[in-house]
């Protein structure tokens, strides 16, 4: 536990010591923001609109905003976490450092944990730049509390298990670019195959249909906190660091 | 302290080191010594836990490198070919990072930092970054990270590669300082260091142990082996060159003739010897009986340099006769 707390220490510090981490956050929050303006402005047009044309249409902030907006940036993640994920254990490789870590008395599961959980921790913080606008909604609106945080959860959940693939996908090679190309062509793939599924239910298609990350985002983002989705998500996060762990683990036996 | 047996390392296609199998003691310092792509590195790897071995066993402090691996580890010091350092981190933040993840508890780490600093004579770049320090510092920051935990064991490849004379020597002088109270392991393929600072000389080539001993041993058995110089003369001053250099090989106990030098009919030869055979009264022998005069007959040293040079190259002429063999 404590040489995991030491690696992400170091890892999160590497990443703000360089101009990735901001200059994520900077991004994320500009395109957030603007899709943030756009979105309120429309929601407040159509109100006008509603009420001048006396129709009382209900108006939900929480429908009409937030959701979409969540949604929004569902898929910018897919965008963010190859970026963020791309270096983790691939520089390392290239650098040589891997030989400190892997001559130093700690397990290998410790240092890919520690390695993904930094990723996490920064993948937050990105994701924290939209709270900016989503309190704006609380500070002069009356949205629903529990369908935002239950969102915001299942962001946290898909993020973190696409971090995870993108650490295996970064500790099978010791190109940074390579890691984060082939991470950015899997989350791409695993959004694409829920659109495969739209108007079909045969066995195949249920299959592709689950396995697809995104599908699982969408109960979360109406606000429905399934346990089917969660343990979805934490055995996906499961699954790749123990395969991350074999990788790391016939990177010595092969090499 | 550490003990190899039978130690074999194979790649997909190539075998990086084989069947190697060798011991060092408590205190010593014992030099690595091959060229390059001769398993060295490979032979380390394997016994910081980096690499598992092919077959055979190594063991260090009584701990398998495959059965304990996590002992091993808290037990060595391991310094890589190039220095496992983190550009963005300031030079005590790393070592700091270092000292963690080796196992020191938090509260003797500022204490032990701070005695490697001054032990690797870091004391004036303690705040700077790493990526800003020169080849030298950073050299030292790597001896300084292989140090802080103050292992049994200290592991260190190519320590002085690619530094100028005078960091060589510091180097040096920190290594001698420290073989008190550790076991070192150094590769180098530069000769002289090991004459320098190592106790004992381990020689591999092409994956194989060629040769280990004191290094005085070492120099004697070179001398066990004899180089002559000589120099002949013919009575009509017209000597071939190609019918002497024969006539030497011919000689019993000869391994190598090599001709020097020709001038004004005096024909220079070296000589080298087969182990342990004298050759001097021999070769006078055979040179006067063919009416040549022997104008100049005289014993030359050979270097360790020599004598791993003539290790490493009877290797290769003993490959390249198998492989003719099989053909």
């Amino acid at each position: 536990m404590r040489n995991t707390l030491l690696i992400c220490k170091k890892e999160l510090k590497s990443y703000f010591a360089s101009p990735i981490a901001y200059l994520l956050m900077a991004f994320f929050g500009l395109l957030f923001g603007f899709a943030f303006f756009t979105a309120t402005r429309d929601f407040v047009r159509f109100s006008f609109q509603a009420q001048m044309m006396g129709q009382q249409q209900p108006m939900n902030v929480n429908d009409q905003i937030i959701r979409p907006l969540l949604g929004f940036a569902s898929t910018i993640a897919l965008f963010l976490v190859p970026m963020i994920s791309m270096r983790l254990i691939a520089e390392e490789k290239r650098t040589g450092t891997i030989e400190l870590l892997l001559t130093s008395p700690i397990r290998d599961i410790e240092i890919i944990v520690g390695k993904w959980f930094a990723a996490l921790a920064l993948f937050i913080c990105v994701l924290g730049m939209s709270m900016l606008d989503v309190a704006m909604l609380f500070a002069w609106g009356k949205p629903d509390l529990k369908p935002v945080l239950i969102a915001y959860l299942g962001l946290i959940l898909q993020g973190a298990c696409l971090l995870a693939i993108g650490t295996f996908i970064s500790a099978t090679t010791r190109n940074q670019i390579v890691a984060g190309g082939v991470t950015f062509f899997v989350c791409l793939l695993l959004w694409l195959l829920s659109w495969a599924t739209a108007f079909d239910s045969s066995a195949v298609t249920q299959v592709i249909n689950y396995i697809s990350i995104v599908t699982h985002f969408e109960n979360f983002s109406k606000g429905v906190l399934d346990s089917k989705d969660v343990v979805f998500y934490l055995s996906m996060i499961f699954f790749s660091l123990f395969i991350t762990s074999r990788a790391m683990e016939s990177l010595r036996w092969r090499s | 302290m550490i003990k190899v047996e039978g130690l074999t390392k194979r790649y997909a296609r190539t075998v990086a080191v084989d069947d190697i199998s060798f011991e060092v003691e408590k205190g010593q310092i014992v030099g690595f010594l091959g060229p390059n792509g001769a398993g060295k590195t490979t032979t380390m790897r394997v016994l910081t836990c980096f690499l598992p071995p092919t077959a055979g066993t190594a063991t260090i402090c009584g701990f398998d490198v495959l059965e304990n691996p996590m002992e091993v580890k808290r037990r060595i010091g391991y310094l890589p070919e190039t220095p496992p350092l983190y550009p963005e981190m300031e030079v005590i933040e790393y070592l700091t990072f270092v000292g963690q993840i080796k196992g020191i508890s938090s509260a003797d780490i500022k204490k032990r930092v701070d005695e490697v600093i001054g032990r690797c004579a870091l004391g004036d770049v303690r705040a700077k970054l790493i990526g800003k320090l020169s080849k030298g510092f950073r050299q030292r920051v790597g001896l300084a990270q292989a140090i802080i935990h103050n292992p049994d064991v200290l592991i260190l490849d190519e320590p002085t590669s690619g530094l100028d004379p005078k960091q060589i020597i510091e180097i040096r002088e920190l290594l001698k300082a420290l073989s008190g109270e550790h076991t070192i392991i150094l590769s180098t393929h530069i000769l002289s260091e090991v004459e320098q600072s190592c106790e004992r000389v381990i020689i591999i080539s092409e994956g194989k142990l060629v040769a280990q001993d004191s290094v005085a041993n070492l120099t004697n058995r070179l001398r066990g082996s004899e180089a002559v110089s000589l120099e002949v003369e013919a009575a009509d001053g017209h000597p071939n060159p190609t019918e002497v250099q024969g006539r030497l090989e011919q000689v019993s106990g000869v391994s190598r003739v090599m001709m020097k030098d020709s001038k004004g009919g005096r024909l220079t030869f070296e000589v080298e010897s087969l182990q342990g055979r004298h050759i001097r009264a021999e070769l006078a022998r055979s040179v006067v009986n063919s009416g040549w005069n022997l104008s100049e007959l005289r014993a030359v040293g050979l270097s360790l340099e020599d004598i791993f040079l003539q290790l490493t190259t009877v290797e290769t002429k003993e490959d390249t006769k198998e492989e003719g063999g099989q053909k």
